[in-house]
C-alpha cells in the first residue's frame, strides 16, 4: 500500500497520495465549494491548471494560494471559504 | 418635484466634480442638463482612490478639503451601501526624525483649525497597524477622514439630480462651449449658466484653463481583510504631490472594504499616453514594499492608470471664466473629497447666493495675464 499524507481541511483530516494536487485531493474528499465571490456566491475549480483562479485557498495561512497548484504536503492546514 | 422655478444649467462632465454641481443645482431649483463624452465616473473618477482626505498644503486648500469632507461626513448615513463608505482616517508616516517633526507641525496645523488629529509614537502605530515596517518613527492620525468608492457616489449624485427633474445625456459629446451655450452635433444648446466640469478633458473646451493631465498608476491586490485598517501614506507624499517632476512615486495604500488593498502612487506628465509605465509601477510597488514588507507576499490583480487635472499652483479651478460660463475643473488628487464643496461653490455662484466658502482662491483667472 503506498505511503498516505494527510492534511487538514477545515480542521477535518483527509488523506491523499503524494504528488496529488491539493485541488485533488479536496474533490476526493467530496469538497467542490472551495471559497465565495464577492457577493457570497459559492465558487470552485474550473480550469484545474491554474489560469482562471476560481480554486484558490488558503494554505498554511497564506490566502489565495491556488489549490490546482499545490502539491499536498504532510501536516499541511488548507482552509476554505476565503 | 417642479424644479422651474430657477435658472437653467448645462454642466459639460459627470465625473463625480460635475455630478455634484448637478445634484446641487438640481436642489437649488435649476432645470439642469448634463453632457457626458463617455459614461457618468468614467474617467479621472473611475481611477481614482476614493480617499477623503483633509489636506494643509495651503488655507485655501484646507477650507475647501475641510469643509468638503464635512458635507461627505453629514451625508455618511444616507449613502447606500454600493459608496462602500468607512471611517478609515489616514495615518501619515514618519520614516525619521525630520519626519516625525513634520508630523509635529501637521498637529499643530490641524489641532489650531479644529481638525481631531492624534500623534502616534512607534509603539502606537505598530500597534495600529502590525503590518507596517517596525522602523517607522511616528505618524499623525486624522481619524474622520475616509474612504469611498467614487464612481457609485458619481451615479447617486446623478439620480439626485435626475429626482429633480435633470436630464442626463452619456456618449453626447460636447463639441465647442461658449457663455450660455453648448453645441452638441452642430446645435447650440442655450442655459442661463454653463458650467464646464471635464477634468483634465476640460482644456479641449476651453484652451486658455491651466490644466495638464497628470498620469497616475494603481495596483489592486486581491482580499486580505483585515491586512490594514487605515489608509497609510507616506510624509514625502506631500512632497511628491506638490512638485513637478517628470517621474516620481510615493507611498499611499488604500483598505477597500472588500479587503482588497489599492497601491498607489506614481506621478508623471507624459500628455494622454495611457500605456502602462512598467518600470514605474515596480518602483512604486518597491516603495510599498519598504513600508509593508509583506505586501510582496500578496496577490495583485489589475493595474491600472488615470489622468489627474493638474494645476500649476495645485488647487482648483472653480468660479467664472466669463460670465455665464463657469467652470470647475483642475481638482488634480483631491477631486473626489472637494467635489461636494466645488458644487456648493458652483451652485452659490450660479444662484448668486453668498458663497459658504470664500471662492477667490480658486477663481480659475487667477493665472489668467491682467489685460489678456
Amino acid at each position: 500500500m503506498p505511503e498516505r499524507v494527510h492534511l487538514s481541511v477545515d480542521g477535518r483530516v483527509i488523506e491523499a497520495e503524494p504528488g496529488t494536487s491539493v485541488l485533488a485531493a479536496l474533490w476526493n474528499a467530496g469538497v467542490r465549494t472551495v471559497r465565495s465571490s464577492v457577493t457570497g456566491e459559492g465558487r470552485g475549480a474550473l480550469c484545474g491548471m491554474g489560469t482562471c483562479h476560481e480554486c484558490r485557498v488558503t494554505v498554511d495561512g497564506s490566502a489565495h494560494r491556488r489549490s490546482c497548484l499545490e502539491v499536498v504536503r504532510e501536516g499541511m492546514e488548507v482552509e476554505t471559504g476565503g | 418635484m417642479s424644479a422651474a422655478s430657477g435658472p437653467s444649467a448645462i454642466v459639460v462632465g459627470a465625473g463625480i466634480v460635475g455630478a455634484a454641481c448637478a445634484e446641487a443645482l438640481a436642489e437649488a431649483g435649476c432645470r439642469v442638463t448634463v453632457f457626458e463624452a463617455g459614461l457618468a465616473g468614467s474617467g479621472a473618477t473611475a481611477t481614482s482612490m476614493g480617499h477623503l482626505v483633509v489636506m494643509d498644503g495651503s488655507e485655501a486648500e484646507f477650507a475647501l478639503s475641510a469643509y468638503s469632507r464635512r458635507l461627505w461626513t453629514e451625508r455618511a448615513e444616507t449613502l447606500p451601501a454600493s459608496c462602500e463608505d468607512s471611517p478609515s482616517g489616514t495615518l501619515w508616516l514618519a520614516a525619521d526624525e525630520d519626519e516625525m517633526a513634520l508630523v509635529h507641525g501637521k498637529a499643530a496645523f490641524y489641532t489650531a483649525r479644529g481638525e481631531a488629529v492624534e500623534v502616534l509614537d512607534a509603539a502606537a502605530l505598530h500597534e495600529a497597524e502590525p503590518q507596517l515596517r517596525p522602523t517607522l518613527v511616528g505618524a499623525l492620525r486624522v481619524q474622520a477622514d475616509r474612504i469611498i468608492y467614487p464612481p457609485a457616489a458619481t451615479w447617486l449624485f446623478l439620480d439626485r439630480a435626475r429626482a429633480r427633474g435633470a436630464t442626463v445625456h452619456e456618449g453626447v459629446i460636447v463639441e465647442a462651449v461658449r457663455p450660455r451655450g453648448a453645441r452638441v452635433a452642430g446645435t447650440w444648446n442655450e442655459a442661463d449658466v454653463l458650467v464646464v466640469a471635464a477634468a483634465a478633458a476640460s482644456t479641449r473646451l476651453l484652451p486658455g484653463l491651466p490644466i495638464e493631465p497628470r498620469k497616475g498608476h494603481l495596483v489592486i491586490t486581491d482580499r486580505y481583510p483585515g491586512f490594514l485598517r487605515h489608509q497609510v501614506v507616506e510624509l514625502g507624499y506631500l512632497k511628491e504631490a506638490h512638485t513637478m517632476s517628470r517621474e516620481s512615486v510615493a507611498f499611499n495604500v488604500q483598505p477597500r472594504s472588500t479587503g482588497q488593498l489599492l497601491i498607489g502612487s506614481s506621478r508623471e506628465l507624459v500628455g494622454w499616453d495611457s500605456s502602462i509605465n512598467a518600470a514605474l509601477r515596480d518602483r512604486m510597488l518597491r516603495r510599498a514594499e519598504e513600508y509593508v514588507p509583506a505586501i510582496s507576499t500578496l496577490s495583485a490583480l489589475r493595474t491600472w492608470v488615470g489622468f489627474r487635472p493638474a494645476t500649476p499652483d495645485g488647487l482648483p479651478l472653480v468660479g467664472e471664466w466669463e460670465p455665464g460660463l463657469l467652470v470647475a475643473a483642475g481638482h488634480e488628487g483631491l477631486g473626489v473629497t472637494t467635489s461636494l464643496g466645488t458644487a456648493r461653490m458652483v451652485a452659490d455662484l450660479a444662484l448668486g447666493r453668498p458663497s459658504a466658502l470664500d471662492p477667490k482662491p480658486f477663481d480659475p483667472r487667477r493665472s489668467k495675464a491682467p489685460h489678456a
